[in-house]
């Protein structure tokens, strides 16, 4: 009977809620480049349709619940278009009035989007490139970064086995030009936090089909002997984004040693076992509306969706400039469910933000590490920090 | 409980100052150890210890002294246990996932944060029956009442509003926009302010409940201590509004702000990731939940010492002293 009363409620006292402001309309697009889906080694992680889009949509229920409160509403565009199609369809945005756009694209995409797009009023967010050189060196006034970069999740990895005393590491890089990304982002951690690289092997990728029937006897056979006769380490730390070797690495190496990296203890942006913090909550939100657990890049995308809302909330404006001027200042504060609140480098549009160190089920710990300390924030111990960067954003 | 009374008149009498002739019962929820840990407020002796439900968080007490009312988060229900004999009388239908609720001044009704369906539920402890939803912001949390019982102010963790609900009418009458993450509400007893904390902003705003105004925030600074550490949570205010205690969480202190000034004046070290506050009736006692060191602190309010602390179960989260 009770259950009846929601509708009733909603619909009586919404008019009745004080006004605050005039009325503002907020128009953000979410754009995704397609690519062809790479199969992933577990079925587990194949990609829903939906991904990205749906971290998008509890990023609007959250803006306009709140917005309800002070006469703000939230509307959203949802594209998903082929490389080639991109331009037009962020030029078609803009021309439909949004404010902002948040990217899930790849590195140099994203890069081409903010320059086709640099003096059009609009602000991008990039939910989905790692790549370091968009921190360091390729920065875009119009472009701020949702997404943790490679440097940022290796150094939170790094710190967390520093602190374990595993300071021993056997690396396996793949043979993809993105592994050999990830693999430099782990070298440079190690060096940074002490860690030594004791020995480097590639895993080449000879082709063929992700899985097979039965495929683990072989594998069974065969990573043992990739792994043997390394030099004594602490633990294997798999470079292996292309999704090749990683997932096999666990409980086949030759010694018996924890596997990090792409596999076994990963640094991630988000994980579905998140529970502290609030987190349970922001779950169970994301599952209502997707019926599935959150990923990254949904965690990203809605990061993107609240640093507007925020924006719009805390200056009662739409303007982009306003909202990206907002974002970038003194005053900016997001709970993101991490355990702190998280703010912007300045000097290349970054959002700081901790890493969470996974296994399958459990989140094990949650970088940066308390005993590594910064003269500003612990967060820039994560990642580029800024004097190492070419980037002089805001000044 | 009667049956100890004969035990607590001999404690009593040893203590020179005790004007109250009868001890208090302070109550603890055990959030991972899914009990109750009874103590004695005079001997400060754990007396008992009670199954509580899934995953106890919020605990508070009817104004008589023979209800106890617990968040059961993981069960999604309140359980009502009876006082006198410990055994748990009903629930009470309280929407998913319980976490922080407030009793209205005369013992009913009870408004109960529902964090995952954007809604404050107010539930009639007698009939046991919701009288309303009221839709608020993005994960409420904290609630507070006036002390005339007219308004009830819910917070709302992402949304980072404090709500001012008409409970009469149900109605939301104004809004106020607070720092990330807002946790607790606490009304002095004159009803003239409102301290709000918000955990991840690192500040209590301090706002005038008529004009809907922030009128000051604190801030907190610990030597030594990492400011992202400072996230304060629960708040507890003296009756004459002179001294207000805020519990700090992982910064494991509870921050002493003179009422009048608002300058922070102290800061008390207590146990670890400290989140909930008690007084005891005559204020002359504050109990502190110290979740990740499984105890419980007690201050001396006069002395502004910290003078015990208490083992109890594991990780505890709510705490509340019965009236008599």
């Amino acid at each position: 009977m009770w259950r009846a009363l929601i509708p009733l409620a909603i619909a009586f006292l919404w008019p009745l809620a004080p006004v605050f402001a005039a009325e503002l309309s907020v128009k953000v697009g979410v754009l995704k480049v397609e690519h062809e889906v790479q199969l992933p080694l577990s079925r587990l992680d194949l990609p829903p349709d939906d991904l990205g889009f749906a971290g998008a949509q509890l990023g609007i229920d959250d803006n306009n619940t709140t917005g309800r409160f002070l006469s703000h509403t939230y509307e959203m565009t949802t594209v998903s278009a082929l490389p080639e199609d991109a331009e037009a369809a962020l030029d078609k945005m803009i021309a439909d009035g949004v404010q902002a756009v948040v990217l899930m694209a790849r590195a140099d995409e994203i890069l081409a989007l903010a320059d086709h797009v640099a003096e059009r009023d609009v602000i991008l967010f990039n939910a989905q490139a790692e790549d370091d050189y968009l921190r360091t060196d390729e920065c875009r006034a119009n472009l701020l970064h949702m997404a943790s970069s490679r440097a940022m999740k290796a150094d939170g990895l790094a710190q967390f086995l520093v602190w374990k005393k595993w300071r021993k590491w056997f690396l396996i890089k793949g043979s993809h030009p993105v592994d050999e990304a990830w693999a430099s982002a782990l070298r440079r951690s190690a060096k940074r936090f002490g860690a030594k690289i004791v020995e480097e092997r590639v895993y080449e990728d000879t082709g063929g089909s992700r899985r097979t029937d039965t495929g683990h006897v072989q594998v069974q056979k065969q990573m043992p002997v990739f792994t043997q006769r390394a030099k004594k380490h602490d633990v294997v730390i798999a470079a292996d984004e292309a999704e090749v070797f990683g997932g096999h690495l666990p409980y086949h190496t030759w010694d018996a040693r924890p596997v990090a990296g792409s596999a076994g203890l990963r640094p991630v942006g988000w994980h579905p076992g998140n529970e502290a913090w609030g987190a349970t909550q922001y779950q169970r939100r994301f599952e209502k509306i997707a019926k599935r657990t959150v990923r990254t890049l949904d965690f990203q995308v809605w990061l993107a969706l609240r640093v507007i809302g925020e924006g719009v909330t805390r200056t009662n404006s739409a303007d982009p400039q306003t909202i990206k001027a907002y974002a970038l200042g003194d005053e900016f504060e997001l709970g993101i469910f991490k355990g702190t609140k998280v703010t912007f480098r300045r000097w290349n549009n970054q959002i700081r933000s901790p890493v969470l160190l996974a296994h399958d089920r459990m989140i094990v710990s949650v970088s940066p590490q308390r005993e590594f300390l910064h003269k500003t924030s612990q967060l820039d111990t994560l990642g580029y920090d800024e004097p190492e960067s070419n980037c002089k954003l805001n000044q | 409980m009667r049956s100890r009374l004969t035990a607590l008149t001999a404690a009593t009498a040893l203590t020179a100052f005790a004007l109250p002739a009868l001890a208090n019962t302070i109550y603890v929820s055990n959030e991972k150890g899914n009990t109750i840990t009874i103590i004695d407020s005079e001997t400060l002796e754990v007396t008992g210890t009670i199954d509580a439900g899934a995953r106890p968080r919020g605990i508070t007490i009817s104004p008589d002294g023979s209800e106890l009312y617990v968040c059961a988060s993981d069960d999604d229900t309140v359980n009502v246990f009876d006082t006198k004999t410990l055994k748990r009388k009903h629930t009470l239908p309280s929407g998913p996932d319980p976490e922080l609720f407030i009793l209205h001044p005369s013992g009913n009704p009870l408004y109960i944060a529902n964090e995952d369906d954007n809604i404050v539920t107010v539930v009639d402890v007698k009939t046991r029956r919701v009288l309303a939803e009221i839709p608020v912001g993005v994960e409420p949390e904290g609630m507070g009442i006036s002390p005339d019982g007219k308004i009830v102010v819910n917070t709302s963790e992402t949304t980072n509003m404090a709500h001012f609900i008409n409970t009469e009418t149900f109605e939301i009458e104004q809004n106020v926009l607070v720092d990330q993450r807002p946790r607790y509400a606490h009304f002095t007893a004159d009803g003239s302010r409102l301290y709000v904390s918000s955990e991840i902003g690192g500040t209590v705003a301090v706002i005038d409940p008529k004009a809907g105004e922030i009128t000051k925030k604190i801030e907190f600074a610990v030597p030594g201590i990492l400011p992202e550490a400072l996230q304060p949570v629960g708040i507890k205010v003296t009756k004459d509004g002179k001294k207000v205690f805020v519990a700090l969480g992982p910064a494991n202190r509870v921050a002493l702000i003179n009422g009048e000034t608002l300058e922070v004046e102290k800061y008390l070290l207590v146990g670890q990731r400290v989140w909930q506050l008690a007084f005891s009736p005559d204020q002359k006692f504050l109990y502190t939940t110290n979740g990740n060191s499984n105890d419980i602190s007690v201050i001396d309010v006069e002395k502004e010492k910290v003078i015990k602390s208490i083992p109890v179960g594991e990780q505890p989260w709510g705490v509340v002293v019965s009236p008599n």
